[in-house]
């Protein structure tokens, strides 16, 4: 077999997904039960997400906002009538026998987003449909040998899943798309992009085809990615399985795969002769979703800004170089601390707005990364950053410094504390940097007193004394003595 | 057998003068539930709840605070949630199963003090036409114990015929209230289709199924339908229409100058008993005299009424009855060995014969390959069915048709013939199809002294219409 980069440039592969987003309103879908993550096992449940005989769903209408504001923002038409629908199957995690969901209807359909590329450029990939639907519990298998127990909290969760066009044409495109879902997601405020706590999952449809081909070749499906590194290792195992499998003569077939993270490997569970037949038909307990046109123009006018329209006012607004602004909107927290140091800067300029995104993105940046934290466990105050930027900016401490005095601000525990050592290590490192400042007034007491330096120079090195005394003196006791020391000494000798 | 008061009326001066009290009343009802226990009739009896009630409600009468029911007691059908009480729909499958919650129905009947006497018997979740089709056993017809009731809701029609209690709730998917009231010889209501709240009633065809009123006079379903008719937030196809002072509405004779009342050719023709077709035709001509006027209209697409109906019942049945899977409550079977086995052993030995035979046609006509041909085409002649109805309401207040095709048949005689009962529903299901209010009151008897019912259908939410038309069907 040729190897694999010469096949990589023969075939391409074609790259849909279907991401599940569970939307955090505060209570479930189709009752009134709390969606809280963190409580005890089956204490978030009643009759109706319990399935008990005679209960009914009452749809949760700030699903309808939710999944509205995400079809808003990626350009989707929003259909007025909508309905829900059944899909029927068996398992004991799901309540009625059935998952409420959307069918022939999505309430979204036909939007897109833009992803940025490695070469600068963007692309559009399509958004087939946005469409609302609830969630199963959760089966845990190994807490007893003989038996499996159900946590029926998550059931009846609110979800949107979100199915885009094959419009993916490689791993980085697939997860730059996961990237930017995951960002509008929280931009929006409607979900909380935690993939670990499965608040995001994402199922993967995969073919490849000879690079020119206009047919695609025969799909499969991964469900239940978890998190951007199975997405991307496992869209790769896969593309890789399918082009050794055409390579070798044989056909790729339609099958449901899984993908197993510890050998790296895709493996196919279910044919499509097996496949489900989920019986679906419309859903006669909930009524036609109707959406009115106000009600469009009420959600886009609460539609908070998005990643685009945050870098755009960032390059306008702040003049911030654009790669700049991308690093700092990527994530809505950090921009959002960003901003809140601008709003303390006293001098609003050009300038101060650009140091302190520098500080941002890399002193700021490095300390959430080692300490493997989020920007809102950071314990600087956008006071303080603002006040360091600012100092940076004015010259009287150099951008190398700035990294010394940012390091000791993170000893502060509360904001005064950071305050003050802000102020003092300010005092010190002007003092240290400014060389340049300190030679200039070195040379300035020596040609102030020409008698004194000749009697230094044959011999009368007591001097310095005076000398030290009086540079002290002129910089109003400021100058680092032993800085004018040995500047003097240089000063002197030569 | 206890003579019981026959009207709410009745009971409240009985209860205004001291002649009678809640708990005379409500022993008079147990000993004639004792007395007729042959007739199958509940399922589970609430005697200590309801006379620890009727003493309570005494103390409130005395004092000025009871509600507006003090003094109604009332049995119901066992396919309505009643919070702390075992919940069956007659079916092996919810055995040991408790209701954590009350009905919205039940919620607003017991805030307004009435008192409820029990859980009547039923077919086995509501499926079925002769109320054979019971774990607990099939109800005989008080009127001659060798025949059917009818069903589903049977032995509520039987509970109030019997004096077990003054009014039953019931519950229809096809004509299960109206059925039975024809064939035990008293009057049942299906109202509108949203009119009131199915929250708490265990669903067969969602689309379909309402709560319905078995009663002895229409003042009587008019005080308990303004108690519990109107919208209710955990039922999404509950209507927000107002609902009416139905009491002071029948207080108003109807002026027969201004109503017309259809009968649909369709209704006549063959399969229909002789005696019912000559009672019937002799009602129509009594309204007549009396001043109505009298139209033939057409629905005509009642041909397709029964394989439309079975089609889209049955398929909502198929996805309604999925929860019954032993997981989480009722019966498990159990030494399966798999998770789909107990599947498989808890649903095969926990739901009857006809419960199942309509599982399986739902799920058949659900399936891929089949949906478009039987339940997309179905959904279409339902639209039809509406029209026709639709149609017909611009000409007509009201359309009058016999409830059913025969009178009461003989216990077993059909039990091994589906179709010919599922042809039961012939009259019947067209108003489930249209969501339309439709009541079934005593018009004659046949030759064999059986009693049977009038069918009024009336236009949506003209429960009103249908209760003062009651009052003038007299035979
Ligand atoms: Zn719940």
């Amino acid at each position: 077999m040729e190897s694999m980069n010469v096949l990589n440039s023969k075939y391409e592969p074609v790259i849909g997904l279907e991401i599940h987003a569970q939307m955090n309103t505060a209570s479930k879908a189709f009752c009134g039960c709390s969606t809280d993550f963190h409580s005890s096992p089956n204490t978030n449940i009643c009759p109706v997400c319990l399935g008990y005989p005679g209960a009914l769903p009452a749809l949760n209408e700030m699903l309808v906002d939710s999944i509205l504001k995400m079809g808003i923002a990626t350009s989707c038409r929003v259909r007025e009538e909508s309905i829900f629908a059944r899909k029927n199957y068996f398992y004991p995690d799901l309540t009625k026998g059935y998952q409420i969901t959307q069918f022939e209807t999505p309430i979204c359909h036909g939007g897109f987003l833009k992803i940025n590329l490695k070469n600068n450029e963007t692309k559009k990939i399509g958004i087939t449909r946005i469409h609302m639907e609830e969630d199963a519990g959760k089966s845990i298998h190994d807490f007893h040998d003989d038996s499996s127990l159900i946590d029926f909290n998550r059931c009846g969760v609110p979800l949107i899943e979100i199915v885009s066009e094959p419009d993916m044409n490689s791993v980085d495109e697939a997860t730059r798309f996961l990237q930017k879902i995951k960002q509008t997601l929280v931009y929006l405020e409607i979900n909380d992009g935690n993939m670990e706590e499965g608040s995001l999952r994402c199922d993967a449809n995969i073919s490849v085809r000879i690079k020119g081909d206009k047919k695609l070749g025969t799909r499969t499906e991964i469900k239940n990615l978890n998190s951007f590194k199975n997405v991307s290792d496992a869209v790769s195992a896969e593309i890789k399985r399918q082009i050794s499998l055409i390579e070798s003569g044989e056909k790729v077939s339609y099958n449901t795969m899984t993908y197993n993270a510890k050998d790296k490997k895709t493996t196919a569970t279910r044919s499509k002769e097996e496949a489900h037949d989920y019986r679906y038909f419309p859903e006669p307990d909930l009524v036609k979703v109707k959406v009115t046109k106000e009600k469009i123009e009420n959600i886009k006018s609460i539609l908070p800004e998005l990643p685009e329209q945050k870098v755009m006012r960032y390059v306008t607004e702040f003049k911030l170089p654009s790669a700049d602004a991308e690093e700092i909107s990527h994530d809505k927290d950090f921009a959002g601390y960003f901003e809140r140091v601008v709003s303390e800067l006293k001098l609003k300029n050009e300038n101060n707005y650009r140091t302190a995104g520098n500080i941002l993105r890399t002193d700021v940046r490095k300390v959430l990364n080692d300490r493997k934290i989020s920007i809102s466990e950071f314990t600087v105050s956008a006071k303080v950053l603002a006040g360091l930027a600012e100092s940076v900016t004015s010259g009287s401490i150099s951008a190398s410094a700035s990294r010394e005095v940012f390091n000791e601000i993170l000893f502060g525990n509360t904001d005064d504390e950071q305050i003050k050592i802000l102020e003092n290590s300010l005092k010190k490192y002007s003092q240290v940097s400014d060389t340049g400042k300190i030679e200039s007034l070195v040379k300035k007491i020596l040609e102030e007193n020409p008698e004194e330096v000749k009697r230094y120079k044959i011999g009368e090195k007591k001097l310095a004394g005076f000398f030290v005394g009086k540079i002290m003196q002129e910089s109003k006791g400021k100058a680092n003595p032993k800085i004018v020391n040995e500047l003097l000494i240089k000063n002197l000798e030569d | 057998m206890n003579s019981t008061p026959k009207s709410f009326s009745e009971i409240n001066s009985g209860l205004n003068s001291r002649s009678l009290t809640c708990v005379k009343l409500v022993n008079s009802y147990l000993e004639n539930i004792q007395s007729q226990k042959d007739l199958n009739v509940f399922i589970n009896l609430f005697e200590e709840d309801a006379l620890k009630r009727a003493v309570e409600i005494d103390g409130r009468l005395k004092a000025g605070t009871a509600g507006k029911l003090a003094g109604m007691v009332i049995s119901v059908k066992d396919v309505i949630s009643v919070k702390d009480k075992p919940l069956t729909c007659a079916s092996k499958i919810l055995s040991g199963y408790n209701a954590s919650y009350n009905a919205t129905v039940i919620d607003r009947l017991l805030e307004e003090d009435a008192i409820i006497i029990g859980k009547t018997n039923c077919d086995e979740f509501a499926m079925g036409s002769s109320n054979e089709n019971s774990f607990y056993g099939p109800v005989k017809n008080p009127v001659d114990k060798t025949r059917v009731p009818g069903g589903s809701s049977g032995a509520s029609a039987v509970s109030v015929a019997s004096d077990m209690c003054l009014l039953s709730l019931g519950s229809e998917t096809g004509g299960s209230i109206r059925q039975p009231a024809s064939y035990c010889g008293i009057t049942g209501l299906k109202m509108t289709y949203g009119r009131l709240s199915r929250y708490g009633l265990v669903a067969f065809a969602s689309s379909f199924d309402s709560i319905g009123i078995f009663g002895n006079n229409s003042s009587d379903i008019a005080v308990l339908l303004e108690v519990i008719a109107g919208i209710d937030k955990m039922d999404s196809t509950s209507s927000n229409e107002p609902v009416k002072n139905y009491s002071a509405i029948l207080k108003n004779n109807i002026d027969p100058a201004k109503v017309k009342i259809g009968y649909a050719k369709e209704y006549f023709e063959e399969g229909l008993d002789s005696d019912i077709k000559n009672g019937i035709l002799l009602q129509l001509d009594k309204l007549k005299k009396e001043g109505f006027e009298i139209r033939e209209i057409s629905l005509p697409h009642s041909r397709y009424v029964i394989q439309t109906y079975y089609i889209l019942t049955s398929a909502e049945a198929s996805s309604n009855l999925s929860r019954y899977d032993g997981v989480r409550y009722g019966y498990r079977s159990q030494n399966s060995s798999s998770l789909e086995e107990m599947y498989i052993n808890t649903r095969s030995e926990g739901f009857g014969e006809e419960v199942k035979r309509r599982i399986m046609l739902g799920t058949y006509v659900l399936s891929a390959g089949y949906y478009d041909a039987y339940y997309r085409k179905a959904q279409k002649v339902r639209r039809l069915i509406m029209n026709d109805f639709e149609n017909a309401f611009k000409e007509v207040d009201f359309i009058v048709s016999p409830t059913t095709p025969t009178t009461a048949f003989k216990l077993g005689e059909k039990v091994d013939d589906p179709l010919s009962m599922y042809l039961n529903d012939i009259y019947t299901a067209s108003v489930n199809l249209a969501g339309i209010p439709a009541i079934s009151i005593p018009a004659g008897k046949d030759r064999n002294n059986l009693p049977f019912g009038l069918q009024i259908m009336g236009k949506k939410f003209d429960e009103a219409g249908l209760l003062a038309m009651w009052n003038e069907i007299k035979y």
